[in-house]
Formats: C-alpha cells, structure tokens, sequence
C-alpha cells in the first residue's frame, strides 16, 4: 500500500470518526422521539404541554407535564439570580483583579466546584440545608424551591464564571489601555470598557449556565421536594422535568403509557437545552472574529 | 472624585467577597463531609459488601462497580474523542461541514445528563437487548464525556505549534507520521488531562446510569459486563431517599459521599496539576 493510499485512508476514516458525535446526537433524537411518540396516540400534544394534572399511575392516567415545566422554569430562573452575579463577579476577580497566584488557586477551586458530583450536592442539600430551613423559617418542608435552587446555583456558576472568564480575558488589551488613558478608573475601565467588551461571552456563559441547571437531575430530584403541582410560594415544593424522569422511569411499567410520557418529557428537556445551546453557539460563533478593529 | 474611588473600593470589595463565598461553598460542603464521614470509612466500609439489607457493611460492590463503568466509559470516549479533536484540527478545512460538526459537538456537551440516561435505555438496553449491564451504562457515560475529551484533546493538539508540524512536512515525512509522531506525542499530557478529568466526570455521574447499569444491591461482583452493579453515586441516592432505614444509615451515607468525593475531586486534582506542570516545562 503506497503512503499516498495510506493517508487518504486515514483522512477519510478520521472524518468518519469524527462525524461519529453528530450521528449519536441524532441517534438521540431518533430514540426520544421512538419511545416519547407514541404518547401522542394516547393525548394531545397540547394536552400533554399545558394539561396541568401529572397524575401518570391513576386510572385513567393523566399526562398533563405544565406543572414540571412551571417547576423546571422556577428553580432555573432562581439559580440564575444567585449564579449570575457570583458566576460574573468571580470571573472579574480572576481576570482583572486577583493577583497571579490567588488567580491559579481560584480557577482550580471553580474547577473542582465544576467536578463536584450532583448527587453529593444534593445530599448536601437533603441532610444539612433542608432541616436546618425547616426549622429557621418554621417550614412544613425543607425539600423546597429555594433549597433547590441555592444548590443549582453551586452547579452553575463554574459555568458561568468559567466562560465568563475566558470572555473577559479576551478583551483587547488596547481598550483597557486607552479607558485608562483617558483617566477612567480601574473600575470604570471593568464596567464600562471591559464588561461591555465581553457581552456576548458573558451572554454565552449564563445561557449554558442556564442549560446546565434546567437539566440537572439529581440535585432536584432530592432536594426540589417532588411536588407536582404549580406552587404558590418560594417555600413550596416542585417536582422539574429531570426529577420526574429519574423518578419514576423505574416504577413504570415498559412500553406503557406512563414509560411514553416519560420520553415524551425527556424530548422537552433535550429541545429546551438544545435552543438554549444553539443560541449559545450562535452568538459566541458571530461576535469571534472581534479583533482591535471592530466594536 | 472622592466618590469614583470610593465606588471603585465598595466595588472591589464585592467582587472579592464573591470569590470568597465560593470558596468557602466548596470548602464547607468537603469539610462538612469530612467531619461526618471519616468515622464511617474503614477498611472494613471499604472492602466489605452491604449486610442487613444495607444498613451495615462496606460499599466495595459499588466501588467495583463505579470502577468498571468508568474503564468502560474512558475506553470508549478516549480513543473517539482523540481522533475527532485530530481531524478537527489537523485535517478539516474551515467549511459547513466543520460548522455542522461543531455545532454537534457543542449541542452533544448540553445534553442534559438525564437524557442521556433516557437514550441509554431506549438504545442500549432495550433496542440492542443488552440489558441493564455494565456495557449499557459504559457506553451511556462514554458518549456523556466524549465532547469534553473532544475539547481537551483540541486544545492540546491547538497548542503544538505549527514551526513542528513544518518542519516535519519539510523533511518529506507524510502527514498521517507528521500526526502520529510528531504532533501527538506533544500534545499528549494534555490529552492525558482531558483524559483523566472525563474519568472523574463520570463516576460521579448518577443520572445516565439509574436506568442503564446500576443495581439496587448486588451480592456478588459482577462476572460479565452484562452484569448489573452497584455504583457510588446511585448507592448515596438510594440510601438517602429510598427505603425505611435513612435515619439509621446516615452513616453510611456520609462514608459513601466521602468516598465519591475524595475518588472524584482527587482525579480532577491530578488532572489540574498535572496540567499545571506541563504548563510549565513547555519548551515551546
């Protein structure tokens, strides 16, 4: 076999390798929507999205999911309030502020943040927050919204900060420069030059940290307290998407209507974090090519 | 201007406030679980199966278990992730077929964990008949950490410079030996470090393998990788939330959260010095 054989070879089968990642996430697709579809036989689409009783192992079942969704968008949307800010401001700290050896110590204790299994922090979040919540706020339940959330929110914000961190880094040197020149302070020069410099990495960074806590399992699925209804109060209980599926996909019963209902729910969460990726991917893939010339 | 710094120091101080909570987040829940747990882990917790419908005994099924699935997992992810990371970056032109590509492995990294368990079954364990097994929950966890190998080994093989893989190409050498014996064995701590930091991933993560591989309670170990395991992480989950005795074991669940976060945040510690050392003895 001549080299030139060889490597045409090797270069069309690394291709092939490669292009291995995109077929399983359309392998992905094709099985969620194999088992999640035939759901549809049984119940509307729009019953299923917006009907608001998850009552899956009655007689008759019901399949309504908007009380999961309700529950996914809250503890989300709370996390974000309390991962934003440290995710951002951290990031800050490391990129202009810290000095050298602080800085390595901070991004390896953000990192080992990141590493930190789901179901430790839900623990956590079981046999140390929710009792000591109950009792401090005189609460029917500890396993709440709130607990939820704050420990969410430890899941996101080494995202957050990670990417951040990596945006503001990238901001030209000359512009801080020239905010200086100008006679802005250090903090002027962050907010108003740098910050906005960075806008569409920071962007990047809370919607994968938004993608990342709207999927997480274990955490809600201990500590989020399982409720499926819409609750009426930040101390209620909820039960997200993912704590359903982890749930109750041993209990139900193989090629039932619950097991479809299931999928089903897992073809929401995949399509959410998919929009939420591809927006992601969109912006930081528009705002690269931003060298010292542009802005 | 009295005021400007003033704000600038009201500032400064939150924002370093905030790497502080961070900190002290993570040192809190290491040290709570330390001061918890050290009394449960022996040697005996260690090598020892669960007794008395798991309210004593070790956990060293679930350790075997977490073993395997995440040998399986890294056998599977690392040699496909090395070989996309190359094709992206010394093959591929710049083109829709990349962007596509990217966008794939991009979108595969957002999956959400619990989906990936829900694929697992419907392909694994139920469309290829493998039951819920070692192989099963391997493969789940092995696609899980694929795009992170995928972007570590990109970014070791970015950071070989190109004057290497010129000069290599200079001397007539084709581009398959350029790869293979030039531009890989520079790029290969930093592969390593992906590597090891897709390890630690996986065995904390519980989500894929609930449905795919993990058992309740298994006596014996396993004798095939269609066997089903214990695993650390499922092992805390169903001592924590299943079951009539959780007030009783929560010994044992501290001792099994101790152990899960020592195996995996020791791994990432690897993975971070050793990244910190081949930093710095780079000669380039």
């Amino acid at each position: 076999m001549t080299s030139r054989v060889r490597e045409i070879i090797i270069r069309n089968l690394f291709a092939f390798l490669a292009f291995i990642s995109v077929m399983l996430l359309g392998l992905i697709v094709l099985f969620l929507f194999r088992e999640g579809l035939p759901l549809f036989k049984q119940i509307s689409v729009n019953r299923f999205l917006f009907g608001s009783a998850w009552y899956p192992t009655y007689n008759p079942p019901e399949y309504g999911i908007w009380p999961l969704i309700v529950g996914s968008v809250i503890v989300t949307a709370f996390s974000c309030l309390i991962a934003v800010p440290f995710g951002l401001l951290s990031a800050v700290y490391i990129s202009e502020i810290a000095p050298a050896w602080i800085k390595e110590i901070l991004k390896s204790i953000i990192e080992l943040l990141a590493g930190l299994p789901s179901v430790v922090l839900g623990f956590f979040g079981m046999v140390i927050l929710a009792p000591w919540m109950q009792e401090t706020f005189d609460l029917p339940t500890g396993l709440n919204i709130v607990n939820a959330s704050l420990m969410l929110a430890v899941m996101a914000i080494p995202t957050i900060s990670s990417i951040s961190e990596d945006a503001l880094y990238a901001v030209p040197r000359e512009y801080k420069e020239a905010s200086y020149a100008l006679g802005a302070t250090k903090y002027e020069t962050i907010v108003k030059v740098a910050i906005p410099a960075a806008l569409s990495g920071i962007s990047t960074a809370v919607i994968l940290g938004m993608s990342r806590a709207i999927g997480e399992t274990m955490v809600v699925l201990m500590v989020a307290g399982g409720a499926a209804a819409i609750p009426r109060g930040i101390f209620d209980s909820v039960r997200p998407m993912p704590a359903s599926i982890a749930a109750e996909m041993g209990e139900a019963p193989f090629q039932s209507g619950h097991y479809h209902a299931l999928f089903a729910t897992g073809i929401v969460l995949f399509i959410i974090t998919l929009i939420f990726n591809l927006i992601a991917d969109h912006i930081s893939n528009r705002f690269k090519e931003e060298g010292s010339g542009t802005l | 201007m009295k005021w400007r710094y003033l704000r600038q120091g009201l500032f400064f101080g939150v924002v370093r406030l905030s790497a502080l909570i961070i900190t002290l987040a993570l040192m809190g829940i290491i040290v709570f679980l330390l001061l918890n747990g050290f009394r449960a882990v022996t040697w005996d917790f260690l090598t020892l199966p669960p007794t008395d419908s798991m309210t004593k005994g070790g956990i060293m099924p679930a350790i075997v278990g977490t073993f395997y699935l995440t040998v399986g997992a890294i056998s599977v992810a690392l040699p496909l992730g090395v070989v996309s990371a190359i094709y992206l970056t010394e093959y591929a032109k710049q083109g829709r077929l990349i962007r596509i590509l990217r966008v794939g492995v991009n979108c595969l990294a957002g999956v959400p964990s619990v989906v990936f368990g829900l694929f697992g079954l419907g392909f694994f364990v139920v469309f290829l008949k493998f039951g819920s097994s070692i192989l099963a929950g391997a493969l789940t966890l092995g696609i899980l950490i694929l795009p992170t190998i995928i972007g570590a080994a990109e970014e070791a093989l970015k950071a070989v410079p190109q004057t290497f893989r010129e000069a290599s190409l200079a001397l007539g050498v084709s581009k398959w030996r350029t790869i293979s014996r030039i531009v890989l064995p520079s790029a290969l701590p930093g592969i390593l470090t992906g590597a090891i930091l897709g390890v630690g991933r996986a065995a904390g993560e519980t989500a894929p393998i609930m449905f795919t591989a993990a058992a309740f309670f298994t006596a014996l170990l396993p004798k095939s990788i269609f066997d089903e395991v214990m695993a650390l992480p499922y092992h805390i989950y169903v001592l924590a939330t299943a079951g009539t005795h959780i007030e009783q074991t929560r010994p044992l669940q501290y001792g099994t959260a101790l152990v899960l976060i020592a195996l995996v945040l020791g791994i990432d510690l690897i993975a971070i010095v050793l990244r910190g050392m081949v930093r710095r003895k780079k000669r380039w």
